[in-house]
């Protein structure tokens, strides 16, 4: 990942607020696919904070996701907690997990961290249905609140923000420019006197708390809450394929590969509706044989060569 | 030697591989200011004695410490902020940061750390040193084998080691550029620095080392001048076998 700067960030910060004014424009479907947007933009971006620059895929994002619903969902139905204590309850408990799963794989890499990350989020998964049925009481959670997808949104967009915010802000600092140098060579990061256990946790903690946040943001809007919905492995894989497609090596990547992918998707899903997970394959082909850097490395690449003939 | 001026001491460090001994009860010392060569016939175990030094390896048995502290218990990015900074046999550098970054690298986390301006300027400063700056913003696939050499040692020096490895920094040179990486190694001594450096080249270690620590099977078999170390019988037999002694 390059460092970002303020260039960047001023464009960024324009169409945060552009995207704000989306609820007054369009409101039902459209508002809708707004949500899911940001709620992807969102997971992409901190995901990207850590496996951008580093290279580790990780498949866990299901797990963060899930935890946060899961714990708004327990929280409001169980006991009569306020949405917002619960929210910051998932943040700490997502940011902590995060934590732990880093620990636990820091001698992983390449391919064993993607299947470990995979089948930590499975394990995540059934653990927590395991509870639910054992001592929770094997019925459904409800979240019940006066928020509506436009509350929603809003929430989504700032929790978007301060994801680039932060990524931002490291890509700027010592830690960012540790990450370049781990994602390059780990040996060499570690010679020059870089505590790169130290670096990659503190990264995937964030992306653990982000992902929690964002997983409590989306629990009202599910109304019932049911852990093989919240925790989905399919929703780790999106946010692997939007991040690609878009590109892992520019903090604004995720939101150029979010928006075409969700519209091609939507698209398919209300017109061919047993054929939307073809969309998923196919963008995994498109990322492969054409866009190795994602969108960014495209643009990226177009950039360079206008710049070469000037 | 005495101890208590050496700036690195190794003492009777092992180390093992499964049932492979690779290094055997190895000691020496290093003093401040002072070029010590690590030579011996390959396989001998000098890579793996670098690798222990620079925290790569653990020992299985023996203690490596630096100005008397101990640094063998210790993982590599802490040693290298204690002040040992290596360079690597087949070079390693960051193919996806320009020259400079990749000197700014060694400035930013090692034993004297910059960060900003003052690091880019420091790694201009070792780039002039290592007469790459004209290169900084390259990129590193660009760059000649020698010149990728010479980033890496810059890298090196930008986080003001007290003690520089160098490992076969004059491997896979061709004859002139041998000549430009001699004189190199010159300058550092000229400058005082205390260095260690595993190395085949013979010309390169009668003109560059103070001192000679031959390794043979992992374990020493002979210390002293370049000279009284290359006459050594047990040295010559080591490297030409026993017909030839």
């Amino acid at each position: 990942m390059k460092r970002a700067n303020w260039q960047e960030l001023l464009w960024v910060a324009i169409i945060v607020v552009l995207a704000a004014f989306w609820p007054m424009l369009a409101n039902g479907y459209w508002l809708g696919i707004g949500v899911d947007m940001m709620m992807y933009i969102a997971l992409a971006t901190s995901w990207v904070l850590f496996s951008g620059p580093t290279h580790y895929i990780s498949l866990a994002s299901a797990a963060f996701f899930g935890v946060g619903g899961f714990i708004v969902g327990t929280g409001m139905s169980d006991y009569e907690a306020s949405f917002w204590s619960m929210l910051a309850l998932s943040a700490v408990v997502g940011g902590a997990l995060a934590a732990l799963i880093g620990l636990a794989t820091l001698r992983l890499s390449g391919v064993y961290f993607v299947i470990f990350t995979l089948g930590l989020a499975e394990m995540i998964r059934n653990l927590v249905s395991w509870i639910q049925n054992n001592f929770l009481g094997s019925r459904g959670l409800y979240v019940l609140t006066d928020f509506t997808d436009k509350h929603l949104y809003w929430m989504l967009l700032v929790t978007a923000a301060a994801v680039y915010l932060l990524g931002w802000i490291i890509s700027r600092s010592r830690l960012g420019f540790a990450l370049r140098i781990i994602g390059g060579d780990e040996t060499v990061a570690r010679h020059v006197g870089i505590n790169t256990a130290m670096a990659k946790v503190i990264l995937f903690t964030s992306t653990g708390f982000f992902g929690a946040i964002v997983g409590a943001i989306i629990a009202p809007r599910w109304s019932y809450i049911e852990p093989n919905q919240v925790f989905s492995p399919q929703l780790s894989f999106f946010v692997v394929i939007m991040a690609l497609l878009g590109g892992s090596g520019r903090l604004w990547g995720p939101i150029v590969g979010v928006v075409p992918f969700l519209l091609i998707w939507n698209w398919v899903d209300a017109n061919f509706p047993h054929q939307s997970i073809l969309v998923l394959g196919l963008a995994f082909l498109v990322i492969v044989y054409f866009l190795p850097h994602g969108f960014v490395g495209r643009i990226d690449q177009l950039r360079a060569r206008a710049r070469g003939r000037s | 030697m005495n101890s208590s001026r050496a700036v690195l001491s190794v003492k009777n460090v092992t180390k093992r591989f499964g049932g492979l001994i690779a290094v055997s009860n190895m000691s020496f010392d290093v003093a401040e200011h002072e070029m010590v060569g690590v030579i011996g016939p390959n396989g001998s175990g000098k890579t793996t004695m670098i690798n222990m030094i620079s925290g790569l390896y653990a020992p299985s048995d023996g203690r490596i410490s630096l100005k008397g502290r101990l640094i063998s218990d210790r993982q590599p990015q802490a040693i290298a902020r204690e002040g040992v900074g290596r360079t690597f046999q087949l070079v390693r550098l960051l193919p996806s940061l320009t020259v400079l970054e990749n000197v700014v690298a060694g400035a930013v986390y090692g034993h004297r750390r910059r960060w900003g301006r003052e690091a880019e300027e420091f790694a201009h400063d070792v780039l002039e040193r290592v007469g790459m700056d004209a290169m900084s913003y390259a990129q590193i696939s660009s760059l000649t084998y020698i010149d990728q050499k010479r980033v890496e040692l810059a890298r090196t020096l930008a986080g003001e080691p007290e003690v520089l490895l160098l490992d076969e920094w004059l491997a896979g040179l061709n004859p002139t550029e041998l000549e430009t990486g001699i004189e190199l190694i010159h300058a550092l001594r000229d400058e005082g620095r205390t260095v260690v450096l595993v190395e085949h080249v013979m010309d390169a270690i009668r003109s560059l080392c103070d001192r000679c620590v031959v390794m043979s099977s992992g374990a020493k078999i002979a210390e002293g001048t370049p000279d009284e170390v290359l006459s050594d019988r047990e040295v010559v037999r080591a490297y030409l076998g026993d017909d030839d002694a």
